[in-house]
C-alpha cells in the first residue's frame, strides 16, 4: 500500500545536485509532491526534503540508489507520524476586503496573519498543514484571490538525533 | 620563491602521469586542442592511440581496464566528440568498468549560450556516470583528476567524466599533485560486522544443497584465489554470470556453468532446487533470474555485494552483507566447515550430460560439412587451452562464445553484459591488447556487430596492434532472427544482411585475412590466425539459421529451460 513519505537527503553543495537527486526518482517513474532545499544545521551540508507517495519496499531501494550518489552523505525516510512538518502559503487579496469583517474573521480563525497591507492589496501568510492551507484557500476564494503560492514541506525528525 | 606555473593543459598531462597512466585512447578537436598540444611534448611517456571514432576510444578504454584491472583513459572534444562517448559510458556504468573520460568544453564565458560545439555534457552524462564534473579553472584540474581516478576505481567501479573548458586548459596554474584518498560524502569500503558472516556460515554449514553464484564482483575485487580456496573447502557447486566467467576456471571440478537466458541447463534449474543460495558480486540481472516471482523461492538467500543498493533490490536476502568480495571470502573462509557435497555435485553433472545429449541432437540436424559457430569456439579452446583473452560482441555468437569457449584464466573474458552493445568487441579488443600486450587477444563478432565499429581497423593499422579477429558470418542479425523465428512466426523483418567482402576490407587496412566455409578448413585457419605475427582477420561462414540453446524465454522461470 502506498503512503506518504518524507525523505531527508543530506548532500554536498555542488552544482547539479538537484538533477542528480531528481534523476533517481525520474528513473523509477515517481512523481514528487514537494521538494524543498536549504542548508542544514551543518554548514555546507545541504538538506533536500522530498515528499511523495510510495511503499516501504520501494523506499528502501530508493535510499540505496540515492546513497550511492557520490555526493550524498545520508538519506532518512520518515512517515508523517515520525516528523514535525509544516508548509507555508501566501495569499494576495484586495485591500478593500479588510472593510469586510468576515475576511478578518477568517484570517483570525485560520491562525493566519497579515504580512503586508498595500494600497491595493494585502498579503496573508499561513503556516501549517496542507489541509489547513487549502481550507483557508477555499474560504478566501469566494472573495477573490489575486495570487497564491505554497512552499514545499519542511520537516524535522521527532527523534532526538537522526 | 615563486612556484613555477604551467598551463591547465599541461596539468592534465602531468596529472595523468602522476596516476601512472601509460595509455590514452582519444580523438582531438577544437575544444581539447590545448591538451593535445601539451601531449605533443610528452609523447614518449604517454602512449596516445588515435582511434577512428570516439565510441571506439571508450570501448578500447573499457577493454584496457577489464584486462588490466586499471583505469582506462579517454580524450575527446566537446559537442559531437562528447556525445559519441555516450554509449560507452552507459556500457561502462552498467558493467562497473573504471574509465576516466577527459572532454574539452567551450570556453567558460560561452557556457549555456549554444556556442559552436557546445553540448551539456554534464547533464547528458549524469545518469550514466559514477561521477562527473565540469572544470572551469586551471587550478581545479589536478584535484579533479585525482578525485576522478579515486572514484572510478574504488568501491563499485564506474566511469567518470571530466569536462574541461578551453580557458581552463589555457590558463596558468601551479601544479602540486596529491592523490585522492578520501571523499567525505563517499564510503567505498564497507565495514561489515561479523554477525552477518556468522549467520551466513551457519546456513552454509547446515545446508544439504548449497549453491554458489558468482559475478564480476569477484574479478573486480581480484578475489579469484580466495574464491578457489573457498569453493574447495566448502565443496560448493559454483555457477557464474556472463561477466563472472573466468573467475573460477571453467575446468575446475566445482564449476557448473553459466547462469541465465542462454546459460546451462543444470546451472539454471538447480537454482530452484538448492536450499541455500549464496550470491557473491552479482546483481540478479533479469537475464539471470527470469521470472523473479518463481526464482529460488525455496532457498535461503545469502547476498554479498559491495554496492548496498544491490542488496534486496531484486531478490530478498535472508542474509544481506554489504562487503567487498575478497574481504567476504576471506572472512567466511575462517567460519565454514570443510565439506564435499559429492552427491549434489553429481546432480549437476547429470544435468550437464542430459543437456549435452539434447544439444547433440540439435546438431545432427545440421549439415556436418558446414561450420556451426560452436565448432569454431571449441577449436579455439582446444588450441589455446582457454587461456587467451577472448572479447566477444553481442548476439548469438556472444552466447555461443560464453558457452563453448572455456575461460580458464581470470581477466580474459571481455564482453558487453549489461548494455549488450553491438560494436563493442573490435575496439574493446584493441584496448585489451594494449592493456596486456603479452597475451593473445581474439575478438569474436557477428557480421553485423563487426560493422558497427569496423572503422577501428584503421586504428589497428596505424598503431600496429596485434588483435586477432574472427567474424562468425551468418548473414543475419542472428539473435534477432532467432527471436523472430521463435516468437514472431518466422517473420524475418529486416534481419537479413548483405555483407561486404570483409577480407578485402581488412586488406585495404594492410591486415591479412582469410575466409573459410568448410568444416575441413576450420582448424588450420584458426592455427593460422593464432600464429600470425600481428593482426589477422578470419571470416568464417557459418550456418545461417542456427539457434542458441538452451534458452529461457523472457518471462519464464529458470526451471523452464528449452533445449530445442
Ligand atoms: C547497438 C545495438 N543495436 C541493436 C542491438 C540489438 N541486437 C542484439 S543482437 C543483434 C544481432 C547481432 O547480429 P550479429 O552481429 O550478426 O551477431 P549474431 O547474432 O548473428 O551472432 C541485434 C541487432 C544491440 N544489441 N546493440
Amino acid at each position: 500500500m502506498k503512503e506518504e513519505f518524507t525523505l531527508s537527503v543530506f548532500t554536498e553543495n555542488s552544482i547539479g545536485m538537484l538533477t542528480r537527486i531528481t534523476n533517481v526518482f525520474t528513473r523509477r517513474h515517481i512523481n514528487l509532491d514537494s521538494l524543498t532545499v536549504s542548508e542544514s544545521e551543518v554548514k555546507q551540508v545541504f538538506k533536500y526534503t522530498v515528499v511523495f507517495k510510495s511503499t516501504q519496499e520501494q523506499i528502501d531501494k530508493l535510499i540505496g540508489q540515492l546513497e550511492r550518489l557520490v555526493e550524498v552523505f545520508k538519506v532518512f525516510a520518515h512517515k508523517n507520524t515520525e516528523i514535525i512538518y509544516q508548509e507555508l502559503a501566501l495569499y494576495k487579496v484586495k485591500t478593500d476586503l479588510l472593510s469586510n469583517g468576515a475576511v478578518e474573521q477568517i484570517i483570525r480563525e485560520s491562525q493566519a496573519r497579515i504580512l503586508t497591507v498595500d494600497r491595493e492589496f494585502i498579503a496573508i501568510e499561513k503556516t501549517g498543514y496542507i489541509e489547513e492551507i487549502e481550507s483557508l484557500f477555499a474560504k478566501l476564494s469566494s472573495f477573490g484571490i489575486l495570487e497564491f503560492t505554497r512552499s514545499g514541506r519542511v520537516a524535522i525528525n521527532k527523534a532526538m538525533i537522526e | 620563491m615563486q612556484q613555477e606555473k604551467i598551463t591547465g593543459a599541461q596539468a592534465v598531462i602531468s596529472a595523468l602521469l602522476c596516476e601512472s597512466v601509460q595509455t590514452v585512447f582519444g580523438y582531438p578537436g577544437g575544444a581539447i586542442m590545448p591538451i593535445y598540444d601539451a601531449l605533443y611534448d610528452k609523447m614518449d611517456e604517454l602512449n596516445h592511440i588515435l582511434v577512428r571514432h570516439e565510441q571506439g576510444a571508450i570501448h578500447a578504454a573499457q577493454g584496457f581496464a577489464r584486462v588490466s584491472g586499471e583505469v582506462g583513459v579517454v580524450f575527446a572534444t566537446s559537442g559531437p566528440g562528447a556525445t559519441n562517448l555516450i554509449t560507452g559510458l552507459a556500457d561502462a556504468y552498467i558493467d562497473s568498468t573504471p574509465v576516466v573520460c577527459i572532454i574539452g568544453q567551450v570556453t567558460s564565458k560561452l557556457l549555456g549560450t549554444d556556442a559552436f560545439q557546445e553540448t551539456d555534457v554534464i547533464g547528458i552524462s549524469m545518469p550514466i556516470t559514477k561521477w562527473n564534473y565540469q572544470v572551469t579553472k586551471a587550478s581545479e584540474i589536478a584535484p579533479t583528476i585525482a578525485k576522478a581516478f579515486y572514484l572510478a576505481k574504488s568501491g563499485r567501479p564506474g566511469p567518470v567524466v571530466i569536462d574541461i573548458t578551453k580557458d581552463a586548459q589555457f590558463d596558468q596554474t601551479t601544479f602540486d599533485y596529491k592523490s585522492c584518498l578520501n571523499v567525505r560524502s563517499y564510503a567505498p569500503s564497507p565495514q561489515p560486522d561479523l554477525a552477518g558472516f556468522i549467520k551466513a556460515a551457519e546456513l552454509i554449514n547446515k545446508a544439504k544443497k548449497p549453491y554458489l553464484l558468482i559475478g564480476q564482483g569477484i574479478v573486480l575485487s581480484k578475489a579469484e584465489e580466495e574464491l578457489r580456496q573457498f569453493v574447495e573447502k566448502t565443496g560448493l557447486p559454483t555457477a557464474s554470470t556472463l561477466l563472472g566467467l573466468g573467475a573460477l576456471p571453467n575446468n575446475h571440478a566445482n564449476f557448473c556453468g553459466m547462469l541465465g537466458m542462454h546459460g546451462d541447463y543444470a546451472a539454471n534449474v538447480k537454482t530452484n532446487e538448492c536450499d541455500v543460495l549464496i550470491a557473491i558480486g552479482m546483481r540478479f540481472d533479469d537475464r539471470v533470474t527470469g521470472d523473479v516471482s518463481r526464482y529460488a523461492k525455496q532457498a535461503k538467500v545469502i547476498h554479498i555485494d559491495i554496492d548496498a543498493a544491490e542488496l534486496n533490490k531484486i531478490i530478498k536476502a535472508e542474509v544481506a552483507i554489504h562487503a567487498d568480495a575478497k574481504y567476504a571470502l576471506q572472512t567466511l573462509m575462517g567460519l565454514v566447515e570443510p565439506k564435499q557435497h559429492t552427491h549434489w555435485l553429481e546432480e549437476f553433472r547429470l544435468g550437464k550430460d542430459y543437456e549435452q545429449t539434447q544439444l547433440a541432437k540439435n546438431k545432427q540436424l545440421h549439415d556436418s560439412t558446414k561450420i556451426m559457430m560452436e565448432d569454431a569456439l571449441k577449436v579455439l579452446t582446444e588450441l589455446t587451452g582457454g587461456e587467451i583473452v577472448v572479447v566477444s560482441d553481442v548476439g548469438q555468437h556472444q552466447m555461443i562464445t560464453a558457452r563453448n569457449y572455456a575461460y580458464n584464466k581470470n581477466n580474459t573474458n571481455i564482453t558487453s553484459g549489461g548494455l549488450g552493445t553491438m560494436g563493442f568487441a573490435l575496439p574493446a579488443a584493441i584496448g585489451a591488447k594494449l592493456g596486456s600486450p603479452d597475451q593473445t587477444v581474439v575478438a569474436i563478432a557477428g557480421d553485423a556487430g563487426f560493422q558497427m565499429n569496423i572503422q577501428e581497423l584503421g586504428t589497428i593499422m596505424q598503431s600496429d596492434i596485434g588483435v586477432k579477429m574472427i567474424i562468425l558470418n551468418n548473414s543475419f542479425l542472428g539473435m534477432v532472427r532467432q527471436w523472430q523465428q521463435l516468437f514472431f512466426e518466422k517473420r524475418y523483418s529486416f534481419t537479413e544482411m548483405t555483407n561486404p567482402n570483409f577480407v578485402g576490407i581488412a586488406q585495404s587496412y594492410n591486415i591479412p585475412g582469410k575466409k573459410i566455409s568448410e568444416q575441413t578448413e576450420l582448424r588450420e585457419a584458426i592455427v593460422e590466425l593464432l600464429e600470425a605475427p600481428g593482426a589477422y582477420l578470419l571470416e568464417i561462414i557459418v550456418e545461417k539459421e542456427e539457434n542458441v540453446y538452451p534458452m529461457i524465454p523472457t518471462g519464464a522461470s529458470v526451471s523452464e529451460v528449452l533445449l530445442n
